[in-house]
């Protein structure tokens, strides 16, 4: 009774309130949809914010009076004004106490606009204790997302707790949760090993996902936890791995013909980091990995997902020559994929693969050199990068004919970067001068400009210390310009050339086995 | 994940979710310089930009685009489907999802997300799981507001 009679007392004050303030009413009881249209109404970025000022100041009158009606409301307004860029320092009040407020509503907003408007550096308290598991849910998600170091210390117990939550929706929260605890402060890893390795026994498979990410983490950030889950939990994993790849057909969970794309690359993932430098773990999951990498469906991105996870876990666990071959002809397929996103993970995929067997990424040259001529232009400059790295000298001269037979249909923005690279190439695994020259007058002849000036300079001192060819580069060079006259640094370096050793141009002197005479009038 | 972006074609931001530290200034730069790239991206390209030493995994779906952008050594090709999967959830809730849906129900579309990802980790598989957590909560808003407008009522009626 007497709850009542406050609160006719706070409506007859508000009403009075009311009665002065006449206009200001329809402001001040705008609804969130009224004030979007309003906003969204506006022609010019003046009106926009005269809008704006209207409302935050009914807002701020709203804020003043303790108005708790409209706490609720005023918040939703505030976060969509943050949205468009102004400020709302003086929300943030507003944010504590809904959250301080014991119905859900009040919680589900105020925490909402906690982790809008607030950032990392705010301390707020939270009620993690609360028997409600969506209250539970709406404080871990917001620790999760904005958790500071101290926070993440005081609050860690209670968070390890709730992984035994009787609510699956809890437990998986609670995970990801630690994850954001123990990277914040590394140290407190070891209070979670043994609620993580629990996680991994459950059903549920948002609690799975969630408690193998867990894991993964852990590993990272703690030595002896990689330890610990290495000797305790990688048969136990592998297990679930074949059970997840040969489940039955489950509509909850199904993406392109595949159950649970998301929980068996999260599973990949942690057995690469466990199978990492150490044998027996990697034994252990070698016949999984062989049947991921053979039996999925390869026609959908989310098989694809797979295959790419399923594929950097081979190369980086521990060597059985089977199964890197095995992932790099994954790779190669890929490359000849249509769907350009494919093609372009294989590429960057490739040249993590060439540090660990480059003999098999050769194989594949073929199928790369095309990718350097693809459409798309990001795939265009790995293909290049990864070409690059397949350089030596067995095959320097047929790559780099290639390229430079590209190098003349080439699109403008790519004539940098591939002028670039052929320079780099050619200056690197020359095996003779002579064709070094051949190599470089070519390229000045189609994209001279786009030659740097160290590349021509180092020419020209090769050309000079190269007595026995001067000839036949003065030569060459002449011809070459006659056709190639626009190319500035071309006639550059001809002019150099045809200075010094002119009078062997005319008299052809010095001719070498696979000239032509030519005829030349000073 | 270290954010989740949803941008119109004209460049408005429909949703930003923070899961790494960035102040509010590093925020509006971030928009501007990836608003500008991916946006002039012709639709034949990838869906993966490389930028500031990030991936960006963007697709789009209608008039908006879902970005989210992830380290280098994350797996692209899962985040296309994590955007799928948030994108299938939003269809399923509010009935063919619009752009318009998403601006007039802007607070709804978060606590979606929130389902999805917390401290940018994957929470959830199962589209029928999340659908029916969000539901539980909104009929507990339902609820209370049940509540809080009878007890009005009988305020109002007492007062009168």
């Amino acid at each position: 009774m007497g709850s009542l009679y406050l609160a006719l007392l706070r409506l007859g004050c508000s009403r009075f309130v009311w009665a002065i303030q006449g206009d200001r009413l329809s402001e001040l009881f705008t609804t969130l949809g009224d004030m979007i249209r309003a906003i969204r109404a506006c022609k010019t970025a003046a009106e926009e914010r005269a809008v704006v000022r209207k409302e935050c100041a009914a807002i701020r009158a709203s804020v003043g009076e303790n108005d708790q009606d409209y706490r609720h409301r005023n918040l939703a307004k505030l976060m969509f004004i943050h949205m468009l860029g102004y400020p709302t320092h003086f929300g943030q009040m507003e944010c504590l106490k809904l959250i301080a407020s014991p119905g859900f509503p009040e919680k589900r907003m105020g925490y909402l606009g906690l982790m809008l408007l607030l950032d990392e550096r705010q301390e707020v308290l939270i009620d993690l204790n609360h028997t409600n598991q969506y209250i539970v849910g709406l404080a871990l998600c917001a620790l999760g997302n904005i958790c500071s170091a101290e926070m993440a210390r005081d609050l860690a117990p209670e968070v390890e707790q709730l992984l035994q939550f009787r609510d699956p929706n809890v437990r998986k929260k609670a995970a990801l949760c630690s994850i954001r605890i123990v990277k914040k402060v590394p140290d407190l890893a070891e209070i979670f090993l043994n609620p993580a390795a629990a996680l991994l026994k459950e059903k549920h498979h948002g609690v799975l996902l969630t408690g193998v990410q867990l894991c993964t983490d852990l590993c990272k950030v703690s030595a002896e936890a990689l330890e610990y889950f290495r000797k305790k939990c990688t048969e136990g994993l592998v297990k679930l791995l074949k059970d997840v790849v040969n489940s039955p057909y489950a509509p909850e969970y199904d993406v392109s013909g595949i159950t649970d794309p998301f929980l068996h690359i999260r599973l990949l993932r942690l057995l690469h980091v466990l199978g990492q430098g150490d044998a027996d773990a990697s034994d252990c999951m070698n016949d999984i990995l062989a049947q991921v990498a053979t039996k999925t469906e390869s026609n959908k991105n989310a098989g694809n997902a797979i295959l790419y996870e399923c594929v950097a876990t081979i190369m980086s666990i521990e060597d059985n020559g089977g199964l890197r071959v095995l992932a790099i002809n994954i790779l190669g397929r890929f490359l000849s994929n249509r769907d350009n996103n494919i093609r372009y993970v294989a590429l960057n995929m490739l040249i993590k693969a060439i540090t660990v067997d480059t003999q098999a990424v050769q194989r594949h040259r073929a199928t790369i050199l095309e990718c350097v001529k693809d459409m798309d232009a990001s795939i265009r400059k790995r293909a290049l990068e990864l070409v690059y790295l397949l350089v030596n000298e067995s095959n320097v001269k047929p790559l780099t004919k290639e390229l430079i037979d590209y190098l003349q249909v080439s699109e403008q923005e790519f004539k940098g970067d591939l002028t670039a690279k052929i320079c780099s190439i050619v200056e690197k695994f020359s095996p003779e001068k002579i064709w070094y020259i051949d190599q470089m007058l070519k390229v000045l002849s189609e994209a001279g400009n786009y030659v740097k000036d160290e590349v021509w300079h180092a020419l020209i001192v090769l050309i000079s210390n190269a007595s026995n060819l001067h000839g036949y580069a003065v030569r060459l060079l002449y011809k070459a310009v006659q056709t190639a006259g626009e190319q500035e640094t071309l006639v550059r370096v001809a002019v150099w050339c045809i200075g010094e050793y002119g009078e062997m141009l005319v008299n052809n002197v010095g001719m070498l086995d696979v000239e032509e005479p030519m005829t030349v009038s000073s | 994940i270290h954010f989740v972006l949803l941008i119109s074609r004209q460049g408005k931001v429909r949703l930003t979710k923070w899961y790494s530290p960035y102040s509010q200034k590093e925020r509006t730069k971030v928009i501007r310089e990836l608003s500008g790239l991916i946006l002039t991206r012709g639709p034949k390209l990838c869906n993966f930009v490389e930028w500031r030493g990030f991936k960006v995994v963007y697709k789009r779906y209608a008039s908006l685009y879902f970005c989210m952008c992830i380290d280098q050594d994350d797996n692209e090709l899962e985040v296309l489907e994590i955007i799928h999967h948030f994108v299938e959830i939003l269809d399923r809730y509010f009935g063919s999802v619009c752009e318009l849906d998403l601006i007039f129900n802007f607070h709804k579309a978060y606590y979606i997300l929130d389902e999805l990802l917390i401290a940018g980790e994957l929470q959830e598989s199962s589209k029928k799981t999340v659908a029916r957590l969000i539901a539980a909560q909104d009929s507990l808003v339902e609820a209370a507001k049940e509540q809080a407008s009878s007890l009005s009522t009988m305020i109002s009626q007492a007062t009168k």
